[in-house]
């Protein structure tokens, strides 16, 4: 069929492009900043998850607190807060040194991220019947022995999917840092196809190599997911089943 | 062993136990019987602290729970001290509440090691023989999920005695069972008195009560209404609310 319109649209320079050196750093940026956010995260979820179902009233106000303010804005004007706002308003030379774009970048995304595991590990926590935390109490175990031992293990098992969700929007949601002028993948396109004009043709090597990396993560997610089920049955994952097929000698985990 | 002083306890508006008095002697079995909602299984719940009581003292060994004694005025115990009493506690659930991630062996060595800091060596040892001693020796890599309803009490009785209670409590440990699991895990108990430990047994199973316990205890509505010794109890209850209970379940 020939379109009345002339099609725009270079494949070959998709392929140029696909293992440049520009979009290889955007693209490893953003794996990294990803993983260090979601890391920080998770970390934070869980200390503010136990805050926010603990007895004391200081610690649940605190953990809901943050939750609300953090679930409550944009991560984008979070992240303007963290890099234009602070500058503005804290007027030394040495912070601003300091607080460089990247460092903000990854500071904002790791603190959003840690509101949302907060209340993904709080479901978790809340999903585990009381009689485990009664049998642990029972045997002397605090509570804090209590949680680390019986609880949270556990509760992974209802945490990791969630949050295997969470690190895929987080791998897209990096290019949000473009906005304070971070190289990471999208970027990278765009300083590409600023220069050659070659818009399309940049933001198709960009969304591959988005595709990419979820896709990835995604296998790695099933697999989280087969070993934290462990005491039941391990379901057949694509990953195990790679492994026996490409691995002399190699068997299921 | 045990003393229960004047206990109250209210959830909400509910007065859940209305002046409970309670003296289990070193050695002694109580089994505890009664309609549901009696308190029963407050009781038990407060014996060990997972539940604090409202009003009255409870005395495990001679030593005030959940409070300090000082100056003649009562000081909530701190975590530490009241997890440490527990410890001394055995308690085993209805519904078993073995940790499921934790093979048999798993489940047995945790609190030893955690809470007492026994080396694992030892513990593993330890409980290896509770295991044999429940009839489990074999069992020992086996998940909860893997394993029978009276595998899982009879396991979840070897945890609690892997901490060495000076009492042990059990809140209808054999109600969740098919009837023929029944019988062995009454067996482990029988054993267990007739080793000498202090019990506290809510059941229904009277043909245990009868057998083992040196006092049967009568619970309706949050009070005691009788106890007396298992031939006493069962050919001639003196109360009334007694006997309507007792032509209900025998």
């Amino acid at each position: 069929m020939v379109l009345a319109i002339g099609i725009r649209f270079d494949p070959s320079v998709v392929w140029e492009f696909l293992f440049n050196g520009v979009i290889l750093r955007g693209a490893r940026e953003t794996i990294w900043i990803a993983l260090i956010a979601q890391t920080v995260g998770i970390l934070l979820g869980m200390v503010f998850a136990v805050m926010r179902v603990s007895r004391n009233p200081a610690a649940r106000g605190a953990s809901g607190f943050y939750v609300w303010f953090v679930r409550g804005t944009p991560v984008l004007l979070q992240l303007l807060l963290v890099s234009f706002g602070l500058r503005q308003m804290i007027d030394n030379e040495m912070f601003r040194e300091v607080l460089t774009r990247w460092r903000a970048a990854v500071i904002t995304f790791s603190v959003n991220e840690g509101a949302y595991m907060t209340e993904i590990v709080r479901a978790g926590i809340q999903s585990i019947p009381s009689g485990q935390m009664d049998a642990a109490r029972s045997l002397g175990m605090t509570n804090l022995q209590a949680m680390r031992r019986v609880i949270l293990p556990q509760a992974l098992r209802v945490i990791i999917p969630p949050t295997g969700n969470e690190f895929i929007a987080m791998l897209k949601n990096t290019s949000i840092a473009f906005a304070i002028g971070v190289l990471e993948l999208s970027s990278a396109a765009r300083r590409i196809y600023a220069d050659n004009f070659k818009v399309m043709e940049l933001l198709v090597v960009a969304a591959i190599w988005y595709l990419a990396m979820t896709t990835v993560f995604s296998l790695l997610q099933a697999e989280a997911e087969a070993w934290a089920s462990a005491g039941r049955e391990r379901p057949k994952t694509l990953g195990s089943l790679l492994v026996r097929a490409l691995v002399p000698g190699g068997r299921e985990r | 062993m045990l003393r229960c002083e004047q206990v109250w306890k209210r959830f909400g508006k509910l007065e859940v136990l209305q002046g409970i008095d309670l003296e289990v002697s070193r050695g002694e079995v109580f089994v505890i019987v009664g309609p549901s909602g009696s308190g029963k299984s407050t009781l038990l719940r407060c014996i060990n602290h997972l539940e604090v009581i409202d009003k009255g003292r409870i005395y495990i060994d001679g030593e005030l729970l959940g409070y300090r004694e000082a100056d003649g005025v009562l000081k909530e115990q701190d975590e530490r001290s009241v997890a440490r009493t527990r410890a001394s506690i055995g308690i085993v659930f209805q519904q078993f509440n073995l940790f499921p991630h934790l093979s048999a062996l798993g489940n047995i060595i945790e609190a030893p090691v955690q809470v007492k800091k026994v080396p694992k060596a030892e513990a593993v040892k330890t409980g290896k023989e509770l295991l044999r001693k429940v009839g489990l020796g074999d069992k020992l890599d086996a998940y909860p999920s893997q394993l029978s309803g009276g595998q899982q009490q009879r396991v979840a009785i070897a945890r609690a005695l892997a901490m060495q209670p000076k009492l042990m409590l059990f809140d209808e440990p054999t109600s969740a069972l098919d009837p023929e699991l029944v019988g062995e895990v009454l067996d482990v108990m029988k054993n267990l008195a007739a080793e000498g430990m202090t019990m506290v047994v809510i059941t229904h199973e009277m043909g245990f009560a009868r057998e083992v316990a040196d006092r049967v205890v009568f619970m309706d509505e949050g009070r005691i209404v009788e106890s007396a010794p298992p031939e006493e109890f069962f050919q001639s209850p003196r109360e009334q609310r007694t006997r309507v209970f007792l032509s209900k379940i025998l």
